[in-house]
């Protein structure tokens, strides 16, 4: 059964990733290409004036795949092994779940279980550390952006996972409606404490000391020594486009877990609950 | 949560799904996260704040565009 459940999950998770990576093909990559090509820009400005002032010219990265091989392929082996990634993950949970968190359809599980894991895992974590495309970042605080951005998806998943334990302790006492409204605020109100503890990207040391105090790592124009801007700043159409993607992305591939998941497993468990645990979709047995 | 129930009532609507014995399935459900989680990892983390192969960036760079689009810290 368990296998069954698993087996569907990744198949669900890999064929959402597939559609999340056709999205991707078609709205990110052209801001992805025009990322790189600030960055390149950049990198170019910058070393006229490493060259004006002296400074040795800073060694570029190799490229060790070609931009259609990251584009084309790695998007789309990376969003389908993500997807059928997830998938697991989802089937795992929905099992644990099945039976345990009230009478729900089994097609209503699947749907609240993928709203949990787009929220837990990738909505809640970007309101405080948002996707950025390639141009954003400074190489040396990797690390450090690395651990907060995983303490964050961590949070928030346990904080969920908590929230809807307190929702069913509370149900008993003050109905499903209540119940839900309480345990969506205790999680509103414990996950934005953890994200008023945790530091935004521009305040961390190394950027305060480098660049000053700014709310995050998006480059702000390159002025040359007499403080005349020789680059513009990262453009913010391109940041926002870029950003309403991978939100848009990341509903498509849950939102696709969700609904493949949830009529496959109401089969599954059609045949294998008893006359009086059918689910809705059979007919009721007629009384006269 | 479309309906009042308390943990434990007895399955007599048509809403109840079979609830799995967990212990039964746990080697099959633990080994499935490990394996996603590892999944998870390699496309996003890998190569970046940490590295399982040293100095070497070919799994980075390959999935570098799903990395950024997927909210994943890159660079």
């Amino acid at each position: 059964m368990e296998k069954r459940i698993i087996l569907r999950g990744v198949l669900a998770g890999a064929v959402a990733g597939l559609l999340a990576f056709l999205f991707a093909r078609i709205f990110a990559e052209p801001q992805i290409d025009k990322a790189i090509a600030y960055e390149n820009g950049r990198d170019a400005a910058q070393a006229v004036l490493d060259k004006a002032a002296g400074l040795p010219a800073e060694a570029a990265d190799p490229d060790l795949f070609s931009r259609t091989v990251q584009a084309d392929v790695g998007m789309g082996v990376g969003l389908i092994a993500f997807g059928a990634a997830m998938g697991a993950v989802f089937a795992v949970v929905y099992a644990v779940c099945l039976g345990r968190v009230g009478r729900l359809r089994p097609r209503t599980l699947a749907v609240l279980v993928a709203l949990g894991g787009f929220l837990g895992v990738f909505f809640v974590p970007f309101l405080k550390y948002p996707a950025n495309p390639p141009a954003i970042g400074h190489a040396e605080t990797i690390r450090t952006r690395g651990n907060l951005y995983l303490l964050m998806v961590v949070a928030s998943v346990v904080l969920l996972v908590l929230s809807v334990w307190l929702g069913r302790r509370l149900a008993g006492r003050f109905g499903n409606w209540n119940a839900t409204l309480l345990a969506a605020a205790s999680y509103v109100v414990a996950i934005g404490v953890v994200m008023a503890l945790l530091p935004s990207l521009g305040d961390l040391a190394v950027n305060v000391q480098s660049y000053g105090h700014h709310p995050s790592e998006t480059p702000l124009p390159l002025t040359d020594p007499h403080g005349r801007i020789v680059y513009p700043g990262f453009p913010a159409d391109v940041l926002f486009s870029f950003r309403l993607a991978s939100v848009a992305a990341q509903a498509l591939l849950w939102g696709a877990i969700g609904l493949l998941f949830g009529p496959l497993a109401e089969r599954l468990l059609a045949g294998r609950a008893g006359p009086a645990a059918a689910p809705v979709p059979a007919p009721a047995p007629v009384r006269p | 949560m479309s309906s009042s129930s308390v943990p434990g009532a007895a399955p007599t609507s048509t809403t109840t799904p079979v609830v799995m014995p967990v212990t039964k399935a746990l080697a099959w459900l633990v080994g499935t996260a490990i394996v996603a989680l590892a999944v998870y990892y390699f496309i996003g983390v890998d190569q970046g704040a940490y590295s399982v192969f040293g100095k070497d960036m070919h799994v980075h760079e390959f999935v570098h565009d799903a990395r950024h689009f997927l909210g994943f810290p890159c660079h």
